[in-house]
This record gives C-alpha cells, structure tokens and sequence, in this order.
C-alpha cells in the first residue's frame, strides 16, 4: 500500500481546565486507505484523541498536520451514541449533513438513498429513530456519516452498548464496506478482538495520562477471509495486543 | 459508493408494534366503557345526587346552597346573559395566552441566544411572576384608561393581567426546553458546521418543543385565571362585560344559583382549554416523545 498520511499527530498533548493531563506527547500518522485503531482502558483519553483530530477540542500542546488544506469538510464522525434526531425519520435523520450544507432535498435524495442502502436499511427510510433496535440505529449513525463520503471516517466505540451478537455482525458488515470503499477510518475501542478483527494497525494506549505504548500491524491483507476470526493468526494478534494492554495497564488497578 | 447490500441480522429486529384497531364505534364504545371513564363518572354522579338529597331533607335555603337540579334550571333560563358574558372571559383569555406564547417564546430564544439577555431581563421576568396579580390590577386599570379610549381600555387591561400570568411558564418552560439539547447532537452539528440559525431551528427549537407545551397546558389554565381575577378587580359592568362580573353581581343580589352557573361555565371553559391544548400535545408529539407514546402492558 503506497504511504499517503492523511494526517499526523505531533506531539499532541491535552490538558483540562482542572489541570487533568488526559494526553501526553502523542506521535501517529494515519495513511490513506488505512484503518487504524486505538485500544486502551476506560479514561485513558481514546476518545479525547477522536475529539481532538475532529476538532471538537482544543489542542494543548503540538499540532496536528493535514496533508490537504479543507480537513473539516472531509471528515465524519460516528459517536458512541447513535445521536439521532428523535422527531425525524431515518432518511431525515440521515440527510441532515446535506441538509446544513445547504443542498436541497432533491439533490441530496440519490446520495441518501445510496447511503440507506449500503448500510442495508433499504425499506426503514420513514421509521422513526424509536422504533428501531440499538443495531439499526447505530446503522443510521453509520449512514449519516457516510453521505458525505468522507475522506477521513472518526468512529468512538460505535457498537459500545450492543449486545455480542449485533456486535459481530455491525464489525463483520464494516469490516466488508471498509474493504470496498477503501475507507480512511480511525477507530476506538475497549475490546481488542474488534480491533484486530478490523484494522490494519493497533495501537495500544496507557492512562494517566495518554500515551501511546504499542503498536501492533496487523499483517493480514484486505480482502480478509471469511473465517478470520477463527484463524490462528488472529488469536496470535489478539494475544499480542492483550500483552501489550497489559502491560499498558500494569500497577494501575 | 459501490451497491453492496448488507441486510440487518435477526438479532437487530424492529420492536415497534401497531397497536390493535377495530373500526372507530368499536374503539368509542371500548373507550366509553373504560375504567377511565367509569370510575369518575360514578363518582360525580354520587356526589351530585347526595348533594341535591341533602339540600332537599335539610330544607337549605337556594341563598345558602342551592341543589344541582336548580344550578342546571338556572343555567338554562340565564343562558342569554350568561353566555355572551363567557363570551367576553374567552376572548380575554385567547387574546392573553396567546400573546403569552408570542411573547414567552421569542423571549425565551433572545435569553438562550445571548447571555447578556439572559442576566438583564431574567429576574425581572420573575419578579412580574411574583407580584400578586390582583394587586397591581387597579394600576393597569388606571394607566390604561389614561392612555386608551373607554370603550377598549378595560378590554386591553384585563388582557394585559392575564398576560402578566400566563406568559412567565412559557418563557421558563421553553428556556429550559432549549438548554436541555443533547450533547452528542450539538457535536453533531458542530462537526457539520452548523450556522446558529440552522442549530436553533433544526436542533434547538424541536429539542424544546414538549417542554413548550408543558408550559402551554399550565399557561392556558392560568390565561383564564387571569382574566377573571382582573374582571373582579375591575368590577366594570356595561355592555362588554365578563363572566366574573355576573358572578359579582349574583352575589351582591344573592342570586346564588346563578353564581353557581357561572363558576359551572367557567369551569367547563377551562377544562376545555386545558383537553385542547392535550390533544395539541399528543398530536405534535405523537410519533416520537416518550410523554405522548402508548405502551402496551
């Protein structure tokens, strides 16, 4: 895969109000193509590095550089929670990026639609955010993101709070759309057999305050196999990285 | 994009459900032989019948306590003077509340917009709400005759104290309804750069639409209120006067039947208010909110 940064973190630091140092010296670079993720213990500032790159929050320290000079047009972001508009339907609840860059319904209809169907909700466009399961409305999230075609996908442990079963099937359906539509994605996440089941790079991060410990590539070519999560190179990665976030964590609990 | 499909897995099921329909006379008669409407209709009827009983075997005087069978007799032979006076109260009280919705709304945006606003114009918001209304009335009575012509001054003073009390739980209501936005929503529209007009019309307005009309159910009872607590401060008679004024003069003329009447109208007014402004609610809130959702148990 040809090396195109996307952007790169020097040594990004992030300091609350309260004196809190939630991050320290952050160096990592994000390519085009790549998905990378960020695996840690709660608080350890995963999210806070999301929020920082999306600019949601200030910098303390360092910066961040961006290989093109429009960053904030080009990224999206899928939160924790699915965030949607409780009195607007799927497809509202979807167009809404379009609809506050100012393009009318018309025009936005096709790429709604297209959005809808990629994330496989096609006949749910006039339900209401109530009447779905957490799993169909972390797809609506998903597709929110998705119908600006983003260059840069900034996702905060998205499937968090579903159960294990939707859980694995959301992972297995992203994992298939990533590998087609060549996405840039930065991913967070606590449970590392998500991480390796989905990226190409896993970094490891410590808390108090934030830094990155490890990195750990996951040598495993897209298209990936359809069995592996069952193969043996993937537990021998999922090992590594329990390792390494053990050690990111040791004396700490 | 490319059109790969992926289709939702069974785990992730829709768990909306239609609730049962039959055709409307079946849900009317269901709906009238509820509990809900049972249980209270019994107990009025009880109330009202040990009333007119008691009235009769204890020989009280119709100057006292008249029974319910001579209010409702009442009624009907004063329906001509009693029923343009409603008139006048319900016009007092439309005009009023919604002025109070006009004005608590726009105002409650300027405070939500602006902090500035916010500090300078909130505490004498509430200090209108505090003031007792029947004692500033006389004043507004008197400056509104300085300032307008007799035959609408007292119109616009009543309507102006009625106002005074119906406008301060909109405007609390709906400024907490558009400071009580989800966080992860702000994010999003953060990130999409949205204009603070776009986030107040598309985010912040339907975020704070129950709480407005919470406020709108307490404001429309208090809008009639008001309007019949001015009247009786007022006192005015004439040809443009309202129903507290009848009550007024059924007391003085100890007509005590037709006060009964009178409050009867009143009451009935504002039970009508306040079940409009519920089918309002439900109505606008219907599809989404929790507050307007049926459950089935």
């Amino acid at each position: 895969m040809p090396q195109a940064p996307v952007f790169h973190l020097h040594q990004v630091s992030k300091a609350y109000s309260n004196g809190v140092v939630a991050l320290q010296g952050l160096n990592f670079t994000v390519n085009r193509g790549e998905f990378v993720s960020l695996v840690g213990a709660s608080g350890c500032g995963k999210s806070t590095v999301l929020r920082l790159v999306a600019n949601l929050l200030n910098i303390t320290e360092g910066e961040i550089e961006w290989s093109d000079s429009e960053p904030q047009q080009k990224l999206a972001f899928v939160f924790q929670q699915p965030a949607l508009l409780p009195w607007a339907t799927v497809f509202e609840n979807i167009r809404l990026p379009l609809k506050l860059a100012g393009m009318s319904r018309n025009k936005s209809r096709t790429k709604v639609q297209e959005a809808i169907h990629l994330v496989g909700l096609t006949g749910f466009e006039s339900a209401y955010p109530r009447q779905l399961s957490g799993g169909m409305k972390m797809r609506v999230s998903l597709a929110r993101a998705l119908v600006t075609d983003p260059q840069l996908l900034l996702m905060d442990e998205p499937f968090g709070a579903l159960d294990e079963l939707t859980r694995t099937k959301l992972n297995h359906d992203l994992l298939r759309l990533a590998q087609q539509q060549h996405w840039t994605v930065l991913f967070v996440t606590h449970n590392l057999y998500e991480a390796v089941y989905l990226s190409h790079r896993v970094l490891v991060m410590s808390s108090h305050p934030g830094q990155i410990v490890a990195e750990v590539p996951i040598d495993v070519a897209y298209p990936r196999p359809e069995d592996f999560r069952l193969s043996r190179p993937f537990h021998q990665y999922c090992d590594r990285v329990a390792v390494e976030l053990t050690q990111a964590t040791q004396g700490q609990y | 994009m490319s059109s790969t499909q992926i289709k939702p897995s069974e785990s992730e099921t829709i768990q909306a459900s239609e609730s049962p329909r039959g055709n409307f006379w079946q849900i009317l008669v269901r709906r009238l032989t509820s509990i809900e409407i049972i249980a209270p209709l019994v107990v009025g009827v009880l109330f009202l019948v040990s009333w007119e009983l008691f009235v009769r075997w204890s020989n009280t005087p119709p100057y006292l306590l008249p029974g319910p069978l001579l209010v409702i007799q009442t009624l009907w032979r004063d329906w001509a003077i009693l029923l343009p006076a409603l008139w006048i109260t319900f016009q007092i009280t439309i005009v009023a509340f919604l002025a109070a919705i006009v004005s608590g709304v726009v105002l409650s945006i300027l405070l939500t917009l602006n902090k500035w606003v916010e500090y300078s114009l909130f505490p004498y918001a509430v200090v209108l709400q505090t003031t007792p209304i029947v004692a500033i009335a006389p004043l507004i009575i008197i400056w509104t005759r300085q300032v307008l012509p007799p035959q609408s001054s007292t119109f616009v003073a009543l309507v102006i104290c009625a106002w005074i009390i119906a406008f301060f739980p909109i405007l609390s209501n709906t400024t907490l309804g558009l400071n009580s936005v989800d966080h992860t929503l702000k994010d999003v529209f953060q990130l999409y750069n949205a204009s603070p007009w776009q986030t107040l019309l598309y985010l912040r307005l339907p975020s704070a639409l129950p709480y407005f009309l919470g406020g709108l159910r307490i404001s429309g009872g208090l809008a009639l209120i008001g309007a019949v607590v001015a009247e009786f401060v007022a006192g005015t008679g004439g040809q443009r006067s309202g129903i507290a004024y009848q009550i007024l003069m059924a007391s003085y003329n100890l007509q005590i039947a037709r006060m009964f009447a009178a409050i009867l109208l009143i009451t009935l007014l504002g039970i009508g208010i306040f079940w409009s402004l519920t089918v309002l609610s439900n109505l606008l809130l219907g599809h989404w909110h929790e507050s307007a959702l049926k459950r089935e148990n």
